[in-house]
């Protein structure tokens, strides 16, 4: 097994041990700091996957982001002092057949299939074919992107300002 | 990446998709099922990037990739500023304290 095979095995697991600690943390902190985990995780697997533009754009916008989001809104809505009880979970058993069953069917699906794989190419630099992509065959859904990121940016204010709740 | 068949990379895409499902299915904190989405949201970019890797045509699974990032941030801002909404209005984020649309 050559190194780099044995870092993706590596990469993948420590990706899904953050997640396991996501889903199974009782203290909305620590499930915070798994999710940096994973995020890191599946970046370092787009790496080994090829796409470098998608993985700094993971860095960027979900941990420099989406993360630092998430963090302030818990530091700023919870008591953190009571962290045994801010991520209180529900239903555990039930959620976990439901899950089981789908994972089953899924993995079922997985491994039954036949994929049509091409394994030949050598990964290069993708942004030069990502930024033709976008300004030519997707520039229409990168419009509306943009449209949509407009509409967030206003609604999230709209909605947080506290004069509109009097 | 030679010497990984794509079965094992889908193994994570999925392994990521279970959790992040019993994520949004136990919890009562709002934000812990946005975490939750995060996770699914991630599962189903990393079957993207995989299947863009394997199928010889990198390019378009990972634009489908950026974009779910995108959309990603977007439902992050907006969901955030809901549930900062929500406690300033129920004093709580359990999503159980949540069963009116009007206080």
């Amino acid at each position: 097994m050559s190194l780099s095979v044995a870092l993706f095995y590596a990469f993948a697991a420590f990706t899904v041990i953050s997640a396991a600690g996501v889903a199974f943390s009782r203290n909305i902190v620590y499930s915070a700091f798994a999710l940096l985990g994973t995020l890191f995780g599946v970046a370092a697997l787009y790496v080994f996957l090829g796409a470098d533009f998608v993985a700094g754009a993971q860095f960027l916008i979900y941990i420099g982001g989406v993360l630092v989001l998430i963090l302030f809104a818990v530091m700023l809505t919870h008591r953190i002092a009571d962290g045994a009880v801010s991520n209180r979970a529900a239903g555990g058993p039930a959620a976990l057949v439901a899950v089981g069953l789908v994972a089953a069917v899924l993995g079922r699906a997985l491994f039954k299939a036949r994929w049509p794989v091409v394994d030949v190419l050598a990964d290069g630099p993708t942004t030069h074919a990502i930024g033709d992509g976008f300004l030519g065959r997707y520039v229409l859904p990168f419009e509306l992107a943009s449209f949509v990121l407009l509409a967030v940016l206003v609604g999230a204010i709209v909605v947080s300002r506290k004069e509109l709740r009097s | 990446m030679p010497g990984v068949p794509l079965q094992h990379v889908l193994l994570v895409g999925l392994v990521l998709f279970a959790l992040g499902l019993y994520t949004v299915l136990t919890r009562r904190n709002a934000i812990g099922i946005l975490m939750g989405i995060e996770l699914l949201l991630n599962a189903a970019n990393v079957n993207y990037v995989a299947f863009a890797r394997y199928s010889g045509a990198p390019t378009d699974g990972q634009i489908f990739a950026i974009f779910v990032v995108m959309l990603a941030a977007a439902e992050a801002a907006v969901g955030l500023a809901i549930v900062l909404g929500i406690y300033r209005n129920f004093e709580s984020i359990d999503v159980d304290a949540t069963h009116a649309l009007r206080h």
